[in-house]
């Protein structure tokens, strides 16, 4: 419902979609996810219930930014999926959701994906010189060894220290 | 020296730091809050947390489905079962199969069981740290009972690892229902008996009225599901909302506060106890003999009895040992209301063997990310009041 609607709204924004087992997916770009949201937000999908990655390194813009949404008056969900490369910076929706604080810094955290205009993008779950950033699927399974990776050139590494 | 010295007293404003955990006893686990102070009042709370950190989204992607199941015990260890219960739904949409009836049956009995168990730790645990330690000792005892039925049932106590995608591991023993339904007796009075200890007494109401208030709104903005949610004011509850594992034929109502204060999620906690005990009364008298596994060779593992006696058996047994089960492409965003909100399970599937990605979305790190919000202004001993009244339970918050 809210796809059509938004279809409507902001023609030519859904560059891709799905359903599978009733949950509705589309798939936008980065530059239009703020204004996105504010239809969305418009709209009543006022709980933002979850902000995730998915890694695909294989792919040209190795991230899906996967976001979560529910109305609570409706109690219909919706997933957008942003592609992004590895290095791009995402809008951060802080301004909008508190809560994106935190799944930001997380996202940030385990992928390595900026949010542009966060208040304070730091590590969430692992501390701040760790080396890498776990869920990408080129990090090793073991963690490799967190505490001697100084200068270490492995491609988890990229020889940065964000 | 001097001139360092008002560097940090520009910079902090004469704030004292105090440091609360990463290991004391009211952080619930290991999570760390570094508190600015001006004299009594807390001018700045950071949560720092990771702690427990284990990477259960790493190791998902490296174990295939069931071998999932024992590491979702340890999200929420206080309900694991209700994990387990989630991750499985989550599983079975993916697959897009039903399970048996008696299967669903018993998994609403044994989550509301485990969310009456979490309900008493909690308000439980809050007591205590506020120094109310008696109504944790009566309420206590009727989760030992809760556990004692967890043991009959999966044969473990806190670390269940009950659900089976496609129904469950086994169906519950002799001597369960009986004991599930002098518990139902037992803990309805120990709920009373709490009740009478803490909700009209005077230092209760100091201590937990008017404490980490928020409104529908704001509670809404930070992401809140749960009964700190239901405690503002907003009746979200997915059992009633969305309906899963047939909660839609259950008769059941949802409490909800007016001002979201730590009083208002006690009360909550309480009448929430009360509403699963109708419903395991409820499960008990339409519970009907029947499987409880889908009785389908490529999901579920077939029985022992089988496997020893039959080649067909056998086979199928180690196909799904060895190659796992065939998964369809695609992804699913499954939630179920456990005890603390809204537990989300988000599986990528690539059609291999182990999920591409697993996603838990825990309900309390929305929550405790409004930590901040929630103390400015209060005193440390309020902190504490707030911090029980979250549940926050760092497995889950970390995982």
């Amino acid at each position: 419902m809210i796809i059509e609607h938004i279809d409507a709204e902001l023609p030519g924004t859904v560059t891709d979609r799905h359903a599978f087992r009733g949950d509705q997916t589309i798939v936008i770009a980065r530059e239009s996810l703020l204004i996105l949201v504010d239809l969305l937000h418009r709209e009543g999908f006022q709980l933002l219930v979850d902000i995730t990655a998915v890694d695909w390194p294989e792919r040209e813009a190795r991230f899906d930014v996967v976001y979560h949404w529910l109305n609570l008056a409706s109690q219909e969900r919706l997933r957008v999926k942003v592609p992004v490369a590895d290095g791009e910076a995402m809008p951060t929706l802080t301004g909008r959701f508190k809560t994106a604080d935190w799944f930001e810094r997380e996202v940030f955290d385990l992928f390595g994906i900026r949010f542009e205009g966060h208040p304070n993008m730091k590590r969430l779950l692992t501390w701040d010189d760790f080396p890498g950033h776990a869920l990408r699927k080129d990090f090793p399974l073991d963690g490799g060894d967190p505490f001697c990776m100084e200068g270490c050139t492995a491609p988890y590494n990229n020889g940065e220290r964000a | 020296m001097e001139s360092i010295a008002m560097t940090r007293q520009q910079l902090d404003g004469d704030r004292m730091i105090v440091n609360m955990g990463p290991s004391h006893p009211t952080t619930h686990g290991t999570l760390r809050i570094i508190l600015e102070l001006e004299g009594e009042t807390i001018a700045k709370a950071t949560p720092e947390m990771g702690y427990l950190h284990r990477g259960v989204e790493k190791l998902g992607e490296n174990l295939s489905y069931q071998q999932f199941i024992p590491l979702t015990d340890r999200l929420n260890y206080c309900s694991s079962i209700m994990n387990n219960v989630g991750y499985t739904c989550a599983v079975e949409k993916l697959l897009g199969i039903e399970i048996p009836k008696r299967a669903q049956q018993i998994r609403v009995l044994v989550s509301e069981l485990a969310r009456v168990a979490d309900h008493i730790v909690c308000v439980g645990v809050n007591a205590v740290d506020i120094g109310a330690f008696t109504a944790f000792l009566y309420l206590f005892k009727q989760r030992e009972t809760v556990y004692d039925l967890f043991e009959m049932a999966a044969g473990q106590r806190l670390h269940t690892s009950f659900t089976r995608i496609g129904g469950l591991f086994r169906d519950i023993p002799e001597g369960f229902v009986p004991l599930c339904e002098r518990f139902l007796v037992e803990c309805e009075a120990a709920v009373d008996e709490c009740e009478r200890l803490l909700t009209h007494n005077p230092i209760w109401h100091d201590r937990t009225k008017g404490i980490g208030a928020i409104s529908a709104e704001d509670a809404v903005n930070w992401g809140y599901t749960g009964p700190c949610l239901r405690a503002a004011g907003v009746p979200q509850d997915l059992r009633k909302a969305q309906p899963y594992l047939g909660y839609e034929t259950y008769d059941f109502d949802i409490p909800v506060g007016t001002t979201g204060d730590v009083f208002d999620r006690y009360l909550v906690r309480i009448e929430e106890m009360r509403q699963s005990l109708r419903i395991i009364r409820q499960v008990l008298d339409r519970l009907e003999p029947g499987p409880v596994c889908v009785d389908d060779p490529k999901v579920a593992l077939p029985p022992k009895e089988k496997v020893y006696t039959r080649m067909e058996s056998l086979i199928h047994h180690f196909k799904l040992i060895m190659h796992g089960m065939e998964m369809p492409v695609g992804e699913v965003y499954s939630a179920t209301e456990a005890a603390n909100g809204e537990l989300g399970f988000y599986l990528v599937s690539d059609g291999g063997k182990n999920p591409y990605r697993i996603r838990v979305r825990p309900p309390c790190l929305p929550i405790f990310s409004s930590f901040h919000d929630q103390v400015k202004g209060c005193l440390v001993a309020d902190a504490v009041a707030v911090l029980g009244a979250m549940n926050i339970i760092a497995g889950e918050l970390d995982r």
